[in-house]
């Protein structure tokens, strides 16, 4: 990992939703990491002022560039800024990438659980594309759950991926909001455990979302019978 | 000095000489953990202070309980950048349970129940710095946020205030806990940045 904060660009900006959009960075030298890591982003003002925030990695993009894909926050400093502000050729500075806990590589033996709150979906997002590069043997499935079809990020992806990977299966979820044909409510103990990999199938399991989404879907997998050493959780605003 | 970034202009109000550098203040209370929360059962809950292999001694949740109670209001500081000013917490300082401990060890290890640790030296747990605590603002403390009892040591980044604490084991040298051994700081001084390797 780098330590030391480096120079980037911003090389590609494109909106995911109508408060989403993911920025790509280009590196003066060679980036690496692990699906599942984050940088520390930090923006100078004029006068000097400095911001630093953690944005997990979306997407690498060997052999110089990555992704990440940032929500507007209504009371946020930064993410306004990245979400409507920042333009290619843009500059900033990134650390990292960073983390060693919260990580998925294709060697990795198992089935690999994902299971997404709104925003939530970035890092595991991350660890689905390291899995269809890789052509992993290991079969996949995310669990997304999204307030409207309006929320979903990388929509066109993920049904490209659901449909043609044999081994990837994508289960959206709806809370307020569903496209027709299909009911929206609150994510429930029955439908996790029925878009997830059964307990005696070992599944490797990545959570990432709101501190209560986390919270609630952990402790209905660990309920089910899911080894707690084998779920991982992240939580975004915290 | 860093190249400015085109447009940004941040926000600087919030700016507190009590906020250390790279964080942001907060007046929610957000959530770091690595896995599913624990429940500890309180009729099954005890707190060990040990050395190697040996349990030099044990509280009950109602021998703790009835130990001297101190309230305290402190800062915190998470190394996912937010800080929470002035939160008040009540349980035992760390000087109540180390009066009888004779021991050459510098360092500790704390576990927790569901299998986290974290390590400090010894000194950044005695002396006023450190408490087992069982009440934030007023209320039991919930299990998202450590229930039924965590470590609370706020000069250190918040990860070294282990949640769901169950013991204390001493050590002659500084090994790396949890977070140590996936990328953070063995020390983890927020007014250092202390954050990383």
């Amino acid at each position: 990992m780098r330590r030391t904060w480096q120079d980037v660009e911003v090389s590609a900006v494109r909106p995911e939703t109508a408060r989403a959009r993911t920025v790509r960075l280009r590196f003066p030298d060679v980036v690496t990491g692990v699906p599942g890591q984050h940088v520390d982003l930090r923006l100078t003002a004029e006068d000097g002022y400095q911001a630093v925030r953690s944005y997990s990695v979306a997407a690498w993009v060997p052999p110089r560039e990555l992704e990440l894909t940032v929500e507007e926050l209504d009371d946020g400093e930064v993410s306004p800024f990245l979400v409507g502000v920042l333009s290619v050729g843009d500059r900033l500075e990134v650390r990292g990438p960073v983390g060693g806990w919260f990580t998925w590589t294709p060697d990795l033996a198992g089935p690999l659980q994902l299971i997404a709150g709104g925003s939530g979906v970035v890092p595991l997002m991350a660890m689905l594309r390291s899995h269809a590069e890789a052509r992993a043997i290991a079969p996949a499935r995310l669990l997304y759950s999204v307030r409207s079809p309006d929320h979903v990020f990388y929509r066109g992806e993920l049904a490209v991926l659901g449909q043609e990977d044999p081994q990837v299966t994508i289960d959206i979820a709806y809370s307020r909001e569903a496209p027709d044909g299909r009911a929206a409510g609150r994510l429930t103990h029955e439908a996790v455990t029925a878009s997830c990999f059964p307990p005696d199938e070992a599944p490797a399991v990545y959570i990432c979302g709101s501190t209560g989404f986390v919270e609630a879907v952990a402790a209905w997998l660990v309920e089910d019978g899911h080894d707690a050493g084998r779920i991982r959780t992240e939580r975004y605003g915290g | 000095m860093a190249i400015p970034t085109s447009g940004f202009t941040g926000r600087r109000q919030n700016r507190d000489a009590n906020l250390p550098p790279g964080q942001y203040l907060t007046d929610g209370f957000p959530v770091l953990s690595a896995g599913p929360t624990p429940h500890v059962v309180l009729a099954d809950w005890t707190l060990q202070i040990a050395e190697g292999p040996r349990t030099m001694h044990q509280w009950t949740w109602e021998q703790l309980q009835a130990l001297p109670q101190e309230d305290i209001t402190t800062d915190i500081h998470c190394v996912t950048r937010w800080s929470k000013l002035g939160t008040s917490w009540r349980g035992v300082s760390l000087d109540t349970l180390f009066e009888d401990v004779e021991s050459e060890a510098e360092y500790a290890m704390v576990h927790s129940y569901g299998g986290y640790t974290t390590n400090l030296p010894l000194d950044d747990l005695l002396d006023g710095k450190a408490w087992i605590v069982h009440e934030f603002d007023g209320e039991p403390l919930p299990p998202a946020h450590g229930g039924p009892a965590r470590l609370l040591v706020p000069h250190l980044y918040f990860w070294k205030s282990a949640k769901w604490v169950s013991g204390i084991r001493l050590m002659d040298q500084d090994l790396p806990g949890f977070w140590e051994s996936n990328g953070y700081n063995m020390y983890g001084d927020p007014w250092r940045e202390e954050r990383y390797w």
